[in-house]
């Protein structure tokens, strides 16, 4: 399979992409990175950019098209949508590149989807101390549909206690650009959910979407909180988070 | 693509530009957000109950949806058909182009009739066209008199203000305030709980009722078949709108027409499910015409005012499921957006995300600028929409739209021209990770940034910015450093 790993958890937090190489390869899981990757486009598509968008979907379809990889797993919820649903929208006045878009949107797979769905783990093998609660990101539950699959690691994740939280299916607040055009009521909308949080006392905020983990401990941090923030593959990580 | 911006409709004076600047004030005020908060977690919860007793519901939905489709596939015949059949029965029909003409058919009416009181009743459209305040300013020489009897459409009105959700008017206003309000109309101080203020008001709108020359009602639905228009309501007024004063009109979007009876039993299904959790509302009236000559009760006269007002200009194009909506205010109670800003801060007749779809599609891109960005694309709106509207797309559509027409601006073309320009270049995105690695040194305070520059500003300023890490997983990969104690090296 080919690794797809999204341009801010390259930039911003590379240890996501690291700990999702372990626990692929410690399942014996052959892990390809394509170094020609960049983004998927999706903060142009969502700006209403799509013709910037569409250069930069082209790119990854070029990288990633290859016959070799059957699949492509991508540790963000959101990225994995942008190419899986969204490219064929992107696409949909050039028929042949909607096409070669759709056939490999087929291919791609988030993290947890394909732990689940395609590999079938059945025990994550895992140790974790702490209360957490899972936060979905709202491509992974609507778009995608996946969201027993990260639970049911996560309740196989020995020591772990997982909490349910009130309103746990709103939207954390980022949004990409919606968080930097209205800052305001994107904070509002975390500050909501890290009321939730506070009240289901858990003390850890896992997720399969960094991009929702990035905002969220952002706002922790700034009022003052200390909940720990993981995405899902570091809490399987055979290594830790060494680097 | 179609870059056509949609026919500008009319009405709604209220300027739509500034949703960021209501928002931020909206986002401090507690006490808007806790009521809004407090409604939307008990409509959804009931909403939830009532949908999921009902075996068929996502059949349903996906029915509503086609009725839909194919009733826009050939409104006109539908309208056609509904009309004549209001004629046969003695009514009369008018097709109004847009506001305007809807209001000035409404004042020669009065004017005709001689009228000096009107009661109304469940009408959006007449808000979007602001039917009320233009033909006290259109025709003054009546003196008209006109009354919202819906109970918090009327404080709404005597307070001034326009309702702020599509089913619930007043959701913004405190009990204490509602009865303020009444209070004045009063004329003596009434006490903040509702039986008292729901006796005063029913006293006083008794009056009204009894003597208004003309009455006006709005649609939830018109059955092209039998002609007949269609309003659910739980106060029971709308029946007293329609019949008791010698004139009825009815002011009907022209896409809230069904073709049969049949379709209209899936619509009055999902409809007071989905907007209060109810099986049904309390009242479902029916209205064909005007009284028959064996009917003892009934208007003398009925009139349909068929209100396009930039709708049809949606048929065929990549936003006429806009034209699908039913208004039942699902998609603002799960909008993780709206529930934090409450209605008034879109400035518009319709609030929430089918307000930010369909006020641009109505007003014009430039007017309604914001809207389509008072989102983040979580598409809980499309999740809870009973017609399947994929609200959420639309909103990534009028995005395009904004952008193709040169609305985003140049700052943002410049931007996203450069993020295209080195995302399409693995080896610029390389050099430019560094670059930008390099630049947030000076940024950087204890290892967090403390502010940031342009647009980025009011983001830095509510939480702890990310920064880059010192390498790459690019780089960490290219080193070989993934591996781990027992584990495989790369």
């Amino acid at each position: 399979m080919a690794l797809f790993v999204p341009c801010f958890v390259d930039l911003i937090r590379p240890e996501v992409g690291v700990a999702t190489v372990r626990v692929l390869r410690s399942l014996g899981v052959e892990v390809v990175y394509p170094e020609g990757q960049t983004c998927c486009g999706q903060p142009a598509f969502n700006s209403g950019f799509f013709d910037e968008a569409r250069g930069v979907a082209r790119r990854f379809l070029d990288v990633f098209e290859r016959e070799d990889f059957d699949y492509v797993v991508c540790p963000s919820g959101s990225c994995s949508t942008m190419v899986s649903r969204y490219y064929p929208l992107l696409f949909e006045e050039t028929p042949e590149e909607r096409g070669r878009a759709e056939a490999l949107g087929g291919r791609v797979r988030e993290f947890s989807d394909f732990l689940a769905n395609v590999i079938g783990m059945e025990d994550p093998g895992a140790s974790y101390s702490g209360r957490a609660v899972f936060h979905a990101g709202c491509h992974q539950r609507r778009e995608l549909g996946v969201l027993e699959e990260p639970r049911r690691i996560l309740r196989g994740v020995s020591g772990l206690e997982l909490l349910d939280w009130e309103d746990e299916e709103l939207c954390c607040g980022f949004g990409g650009t919606f968080s930097v055009k209205m800052p305001e009521v994107s904070a509002a909308m975390a500050d909501q959910k890290i009321r939730a949080l506070e009240k289901s006392g858990a003390d850890t905020l896992i997720s399969c979407d960094p991009s929702c983990l990035l905002h969220l401990e952002g706002r922790l941090r700034r009022t003052g909180h200390d909940t720990r923030v993981l995405h899902l593959a570091q809490v399987l990580d055979p290594g830790r988070g060494e680097v | 693509m179609a870059a056509k911006a949609g026919r500008p409709g009319e009405g709604l004076e209220s300027r739509v530009e500034g949703f960021n600047e209501r928002a931020r004030v909206a986002v401090k005020d507690e006490r808007l957000r806790s009521a809004v908060a407090v409604h939307s977690k008990n409509t959804i919860r009931n909403r939830n109950a009532a949908l999921s007793a009902l075996p068929d519901a996502p059949e349903l939905r996906e029915r509503a949806y086609r009725i839909k489709q194919e009733t826009m596939a050939n409104l006109d015949r539908h309208l056609e058909r509904m009309a004549s059949a209001v004629e046969k029965r003695g009514g009369k029909v008018f097709f109004a182009n847009d506001g305007e003409e809807a209001v000035r058919y409404i004042g020669e009416l009065a004017r005709r009739r001689g009228a000096k009181l009107i009661t109304k009743s469940k009408s959006m459209a007449t808000e979007e066209i602001e039917l009320n305040r233009r033909l006290q300013e259109e025709y003054p020489e009546l003196g008209l008199e006109i009354v919202e009897t819906d109970l918090g459409e009327w404080i709404a009105q005597l307070a001034g203000e326009p309702p702020s959700h599509i089913v619930a008017p007043i959701l913004h206003m405190s009990r204490h305030r509602a009865a303020e309000v009444l209070s004045e109309e009063a004329g003596h101080p009434l006490p903040p709980n509702v039986e008292d203020l729901v006796y005063f008001a029913r006293e006083r709108l008794r009056q009204k009722f009894l003597s208004a020359d003309i009455g006006i009602t709005g649609a939830n639905f018109g059955v092209a078949e039998t002609g007949t228009v269609v309003t659910a309501t739980n106060e029971g007024n709308e029946g007293l709108v329609a019949s008791v004063p010698s004139v009825h009109v009815a002011v009907m979007g022209i896409e809230k027409v069904v073709p049969r009876l049949e379709d209209l039993a899936v619509f009055l299904r999902l409809l007071a499910r989905s907007a209060t959790g109810q099986k049904m509302t309390v009242y479902t009236d029916f209205v064909s015409g005007p009284k028959g000559e064996d009917e003892p009760d009934g208007p003398e006269e009925f009139h349909l005012v068929l209100l396009d007002n930039g709708r049809s200009s949606l048929l065929g194009g990549e936003f006429e499921e806009a034209l699908y909506c039913i208004r039942c205010g699902a998609c603002l109670n799960v909008c993780p957006v709206y529930r934090q800003t409450g209605g008034h801060a879109y400035g518009s007749t319709y609030s929430g995300p089918i307000g930010a779809v369909i006020t641009p599609l109505l007003k014009g891109d430039e007017e309604a600028k914001d809207l389509p960005h008072a989102s983040s694309l979580c598409g809980a709106c499309w999740e809870a929409c009973p017609v399947g509207i994929p609200l959420h797309e639309l909103l990534l559509r009028l995005r395009r739209r904004q952008a193709e027409t040169g609305i985003s601006g140049r700052a943002q073309r410049l931007a996203f021209d450069a993020f295209e320009f080195g995302m399409r270049r693995p080896g610029l995105y390389g050099i430019g990770a560094k670059a930008a690695r390099g630049v947030q040194g000076p940024l950087l305070r204890d290892g967090v940034a403390r502010s940031l520059p342009g647009p980025l500003k009011g983001w830095a300023e509510s939480r702890e910015i990310p920064h880059l890490a010192e390498k790459s997983f690019r780089e960490l990969w290219r080193e070989g450093r993934i591996w781990w104690r027992g584990g495989k090296n790369s």
